[in-house]
């Protein structure tokens, strides 16, 4: 076998063990992401939202947070899936299966990113039915809305390897999600948008990656954005990009995994 | 197939973050179709070395090669030919031991469907199969070990590199293991084994190296080994002990209980005038065995008198 079919049987290993562990554990992974934004929609968009009236664009409260909702369960199921699978890994020794094969460093990382966008996506996917019991939406940029997705569940799945990588208890997989992970997500234009804000709060906002991902996607889905379309794609790819070297990096030296 | 020996390791260190020599300079050479014996005490640096050759730790320097493979410049290519039992369980407690060794396969590189008929040929032979399908965690502890070594085998090493996997194993669970090994090392496959179990050593090896304080300080077939052991200790059950034992010719006596002496003798000494010797005292002997196996006395004086040397002393003291 060339090298190239052995590594795609490897990546499609890892994958494909990824993704029997998401349905093994479904009322762990897929349930609780479902119910949170079911509450989200009820509290927010329907008894608030309805007395907030029209916002950007004419459109309700409920259309206008739809978007950040989904894009916000994606980043925390993307992060939440890498992280713990990873670390569970470490934890139990299993994660020597891997670094004791052939298998080359990209390919578990691949194999680990493709398996926590996928939950990321079914995720997004559910949450975004359930989304339409509340309102109608119909996708302006289907393409955008796409891309935006994959980017953004792609960056948090590569930040929750590098956490798992330096976790060394579960508390620590715990300590991002909680002090960063969900206040950068709360402040990157879920529920309002940056320019309600005033100065410096406005210019803080902007460098706040999960604005851009919110936005690209709010505008794939709604045509409006607080952001340039360009400029939170090129954010996205430089994060994409940059944490991918580390990650790869992290696993050359063998931080966290080899003596 | 390459003619080069199945595993050369040169002037191999490691030096741990926190300054502790593990490994300071060892090489040894394996031979294809060899079943290897490294032992050594607690901390002596074994699974630091079988960790570098399953690239599980980064060497501070020398090199290893597998069949004429480099472990440091050709991970990927060394990593085919080696089969890892570790000494601790190290797979997924929630998985099922059928899908924990095809997806070993698959990291290998493996299609799913040889991957499927190898994972049925390896838990039949280790009498895993009924378990197949079971969650790992619901495993006794020697099937855990089996299923490793089923692991292991998945993608048919060259090399099968066994980390202490009787540990804590009983009798016929460790006898069937061995069967299973000795059968792989009788088709080819070359094995290295650590154990404490020294007694496994002595009857499974053909050729040893004793490692101590990072350094090898024996490397010998298993026979010249044991040939230069000069003393054996044998344990006696006797009817009626003495009020005094006796003062026998080239032979220590010792009483452990009532019943019970240990005679210290020359290899040399014929066991026939040990008992006329005994008789003459009216001692009379019910039942004897060996009280260690010999490989056993042999590695304690070895790491004792390694540790007695000043000249070594001198050097950790100085590290």
């Amino acid at each position: 076998m060339s090298n190239a079919a052995t590594n795609l049987v490897a990546l499609h290993t890892i994958v494909r063990r990824e993704i029997v562990r998401i349905m093994r554990i479904w009322t762990q992974t897929l349930i609780p992401p479902a119910i949170t934004m079911t509450l989200y929609f009820v509290i927010f968009g329907k008894l608030i939202g309805s007395r907030i009236g029209a916002i950007e664009g004419g459109f309700t409260y409920m259309q206008y947070i739809v978007p950040g909702l989904v894009m916000m369960s994606i980043i925390t199921n993307s992060y939440g899936n890498i992280s713990s699978s990873f670390f569970g890994a470490k934890f139990q020794r299993s994660v020597e299966e891997m670094l004791v094969s052939p298998m080359p460093n990209w390919v578990i990382l691949l194999g680990y990113v493709a398996g926590a966008v996928a939950r990321g996506l079914v995720v997004g996917v559910l949450v975004l039915l359930i989304a339409l019991f509340f309102t109608s939406l119909h996708v302006v940029h289907p393409v955008i809305t796409f891309l935006s997705v994959l980017l953004g569940a792609t960056i948090f799945s590569l930040a929750g390897f590098v956490n798992a990588v330096y976790a060394k208890k579960f508390d620590d997989i715990a300590l991002v999600p909680t002090f960063v992970l969900t206040p950068l997500t709360y402040l990157g234009g879920v529920f309002y948008s940056v320019n309600m804000l005033g100065e410096p709060w406005q210019a803080i906002s902007r460098v706040n990656p999960i604005l851009y991902m919110v936005n690209a996607f709010r505008f794939g889905v709604l045509g409006i954005s607080d952001v340039g379309i360009g400029t939170a794609f090129v954010v996205m790819l430089a994060f994409v990009t940059g944490l991918s070297v580390l990650a790869l990096q992290l696993l050359k030296r063998g931080v966290g995994l080899r003596s | 197939m390459t003619s080069a020996p199945a595993l050369v390791v040169d002037n191999l260190r490691k030096t741990y973050g926190n300054g502790v020599e593990a490994l300071k300079g060892i090489s040894l050479t394996v031979q294809p179709g060899d079943f290897f014996a490294l032992l050594g005490p607690n901390g002596a640096g074994k699974s630091t070395l079988i960790g570098i050759l399953s690239s599980l730790v980064n060497s501070s320097g020398g090199d290893a090669r597998v069949f004429g493979v480099s472990v440091n410049r050709q991970r990927g290519e060394a990593m085919k030919l080696i089969g890892l039992v570790p000494q601790e369980i190290n797979f997924n407690q929630f998985e099922k031991p059928f899908d924990i060794c095809v997806n070993q396969a698959g990291f290998y590189g493996i299609p799913r469907r040889i991957a499927a008929e190898r994972a049925e040929k390896y838990l039949n032979e280790l009498r895993l199969w009924d378990k197949a399908q079971d969650q790992a965690r619901m495993l006794s502890g020697g099937m855990k070990r089996r299923l490793m070594i089923a692991r292991a085998m998945m993608n048919e090493p060259r090399l099968l590199i066994l980390d202490e996997p009787t540990a804590g194993v009983d009798i016929e669970v460790r006898r069937s293991m061995w069967q299973f090994v000795n059968a792989i090392n009788a088709a080819g496959t070359t094995v290295i084994l650590t154990t404490h179990y020294l007694e496994e050593a002595e009857s499974l090896c053909r050729n040893i190296a004793i490692i101590d304080h990072g350094s090898i300080i024996e490397n010998t077939s298993m026979k010249r080994l044991l040939a230069t052991l000069d003393v054996e200790t044998f344990v006696l059950d006797v009817a009626a002990m003495p009020a005094e034992l006796p003062q026998l010719p080239g032979v220590t006596l010792r009483r452990t209980d009532e019943h019970t002496l240990e005679a210290e003798m020359a290899r040399s000494h014929d066991l026939n005038s040990l008992f006329a010797a005994l008789s003459a005292h009216g001692i009379m002997v019910t039942s004897m065995r060996n009280k260690t196996n010999r490989l056993e006395e042999l590695f304690v004086r070895l790491v004792e008198h390694g540790r007695n040397d000043p000249a070594r002393n001198g050097q950790e003291q100085a590290a």
